[in-house]
């Protein structure tokens, strides 16, 4: 068991910053989340800890060990389950899970009851015969895991293992990952864009563009109050709107954000509420059984503030929305965040 | 655009003639150039035709007999064999080893690679006789490097000596079959998922493990195709030996194809020469069998 301490690390491949000066630090088994887009430097980041890639710069502990310099993975301590599960095709299931610890110089019969116990634990024991290619892929994902596991390492590294399941089987498995973490309480870093996948599994999330993190928090701190009109934008389905709303009250040039949830028909709200109304010109309307989405823009906001706003209303608001008409729409005000335009960072107001 | 095409079917688009007439010329090849000499050399070994002479008679098993009895053969059949698995072993060990540098990025790899490759391109007749300066009684280039270096006390008679001679040979068909075999690891390695090898680096394998344990087994469908080809090329090459040592010294040296060109060709028996040369056949069909399953069966991701 360990923390990982990252300081101000960076890799560089040519004049591309993939990962630009990154401090970081992971507490003993927390489930931690690398949340970006493509090209963001979360993988490059993950492949750093796990030593396939050199830092450039920087510093990387694991537990009381620096490992940036020379440290192999092997040495590490660590386990890592690929996005392809990288299981080894012409080895039968056991002997894949057994392959590390063959590595290690197990005796054979310690690697026997390992490989029984860990396939128990995932529900596997009658592959243990199959060959790789024989499975589904929750199967292999399984068997991966189960490789990942009996080496007792000091910390996971997950690169996106269930970017690879159906939509179905994503969630189930999240669940056994999840429950799986906490019952053997090992330090976790985990490399998603599925921002579903991140506020479901991550203790805290790390939400990282262009080789920077942005943000650290926990699912509800970064989705409630993001740092920056990225974080608003890339975390919640639909996105945070943000408009340029005119209000005199605020300082000139601040964009308004809510998020689609709490951008609801006036008159579901109560009276006490503390509300900013706006006046909403409804686009379309799409309707998705659970929720609504409404399209539409904003009245009345600054010039140029002609930015496509959608409100999420929930199956339990039957009111009749009809198209192409103007409608009072509000939001608590409690709901609103501020942002610098310019910076894009937050504002509080 | 439809309607410029023509609207009747034409030959294009009839694909179970057009396919004949594209395969007809192929098989005419084989036929007529592999089949029938294939044919009429089994038919030539149970007869007693000479070259320079029409008269053709049945000779039944005689030429076998013969031959068997002989033990100049018995020994060409032994160094076919053994030229044959020594030079391959050479092979496989050299071009995995050679693959693993390629993989590897470094300054002057493409002039690398293009010198690899030069072996392979160089004719057999060419590079045989330049071989046989480097094995030379008195110029020997390797026995004036050992010298020099202080290993080599004495003289080594490279084409001399009935051992070392075969040695020399094995050497030689090595080199020729190498960089073909190189080539292939090389597309074979590259061809191994790099998540698995970085699997294996993290979970613990370190470079001989992860070379035996996962790369191997995983190159073994590729090498076997090498190999394949190799035992084909080395066991019906005539060139290498009958330049570098003519079967000598004293017929110590002849593998089957000299054998048979010796016999048939240069002797004008053609029925021994012919049985001779049908001695390598059920040899490279059971070779080809075996590899060819081999290469079924660890078919990467197969194995049942």
């Amino acid at each position: 068991m360990a923390g990982i301490e990252i300081r101000s690390l960076r890799k560089h491949f040519g004049d591309l910053h993939a990962v630009d000066g990154v401090d970081l630090s992971i507490r003993d088994g927390e489930f931690l989340v690398l949340l970006g887009s493509s090209g963001s430097g979360k993988t490059t980041l993950l492949r750093m800890i796990a030593g396939l890639e050199r830092p450039t710069s920087g510093e990387i502990h694991i537990g009381d060990q620096r490992v940036d310099g020379d440290v192999p993975p092997r040495a590490r301590g660590i386990a890592m389950v690929f996005q392809s599960y990288a299981l080894y095709p012409h080895r039968t299931v056991f002997q894949n899970i057994a392959f590390p610890l063959e590595a290690s110089r197990t005796p054979r019969k310690q690697i026997e009851e390992k490989v029984r116990w860990a396939a128990e634990l995932f529900s596997i024991t009658r592959y243990l015969d199959r060959y790789p290619r024989q499975l589904s892929g929750g199967e292999r994902q399984r068997v991966a895991l189960c490789r990942a596991l009996v080496r007792d390492p000091k910390v996971f590294l997950l690169d996106e293992p269930l970017a690879n399941l159906d939509a179905k089987l994503r969630n189930t498995a999240r669940d056994d990952l999840k429950r799986f973490q906490r019952r053997i309480q090992t330090t976790t870093v985990y490399v998603t864009h599925d921002q579903v996948e991140a506020m479901g599994l991550g203790d805290r999330i790390v939400v990282m563009e262009r080789g920077k993190v942005r943000q650290i928090g926990t699912p509800h701190e970064v989705y409630e109050d993001p740092v920056d009109t990225f974080v608003a934008t890339f975390v919640g389905q639909p996105p945070m709107n943000l408009l340029d709303a005119g209000d005199p009250s605020l300082p000139p040039r601040t964009l308004t954000g809510f998020r689609p949830e709490h951008f609801l028909p006036k008159s579901v709200f109560g009276a006490g509420e503390d509300l900013r109304t706006f006046r909403f010109a409804v686009r379309r309307v799409e309707y998705l059984g659970s929720d609504r989405y409404v399209y539409g823009a904003v009245a009345g906001g600054a010039p140029g503030a002609h930015a496509t706003i959608i409100a999420k209303l929930p199956a339990t608001i039957a009111l009749a929305i009809p198209e192409g008409e103007t409608h009072e729409f509000a939001v608590p005000r409690r709901a609103l965040r501020y942002f610098d335009p310019e910076t894009g960072l937050r504002r509080k107001g | 655009m439809t309607a410029r095409l023509p609207p009747r079917r034409t030959l294009a688009d009839r694909e179970e003639v057009l396919g004949a007439l594209m395969l007809g010329p192929a098989l005419a090849y084989v036929i007529l150039l592999v089949g029938v000499p294939f044919a009429f050399a089994i038919v030539l070994g149970f007869s007693n035709a000479t070259a320079g002479s029409l008269s053709f008679g049945w000779a039944g098993l005689q030429n076998y007999t013969a031959i068997l009895a002989d033990p100049i053969f018995l020994r060409a059949l032994r160094n076919s064999v053994v030229v044959t698995v020594g030079s391959q072993v050479l092979v496989v060990v050299l071009a995995t080893a050679a693959a693993q540098v390629f993989r590897a990025t470094f300054r002057g790899k493409r002039f690398a690679r293009f010198v690899l490759l030069l072996p392979w391109a160089v004719p057999v007749s060419l590079a045989a006789i330049a071989w046989t300066w480097i094995f030379d009684s008195t110029f020997s280039v390797i026995n004036w490097t050992l010298k020099a270096a202080g290993l080599l006390h004495g003289w080594l008679y490279w084409l001399g000596d009935p051992a070392l001679a075969l040695l020399a040979i094995i050497i030689v068909q090595a080199w020729r079959i190498f960089p073909f075999a190189t080539v292939i690891v090389l597309a074979g390695l590259s061809s191994i998922p790099q998540e698995i090898v970085e699997a294996a680096i993290v979970d613990g394998a370190g470079f001989w493990r992860r070379l035996f344990r996962v790369e191997l087994p995983l190159l073994l469908p590729v090498v076997a195709v090498a190999v394949l080809f190799g035992v084909v090329y080395t066991a019906t090459d005539l060139g290498v030996v009958y330049i570098l040592t003519g079967g000598g010294p004293a017929n110590t040296t002849h593998v089957l194809p000299t054998l048979a060109f010796q016999r048939g060709i240069l002797g004008a028996d053609l029925g021994q020469g012919a049985a001779i040369a049908v001695f390598l056949l059920p040899f490279l069909i059971i070779v080809a069998i075996g590899m060819l399953r081999l290469a079924h069966r660890t078919e990467v991701g197969g194995a049942r």
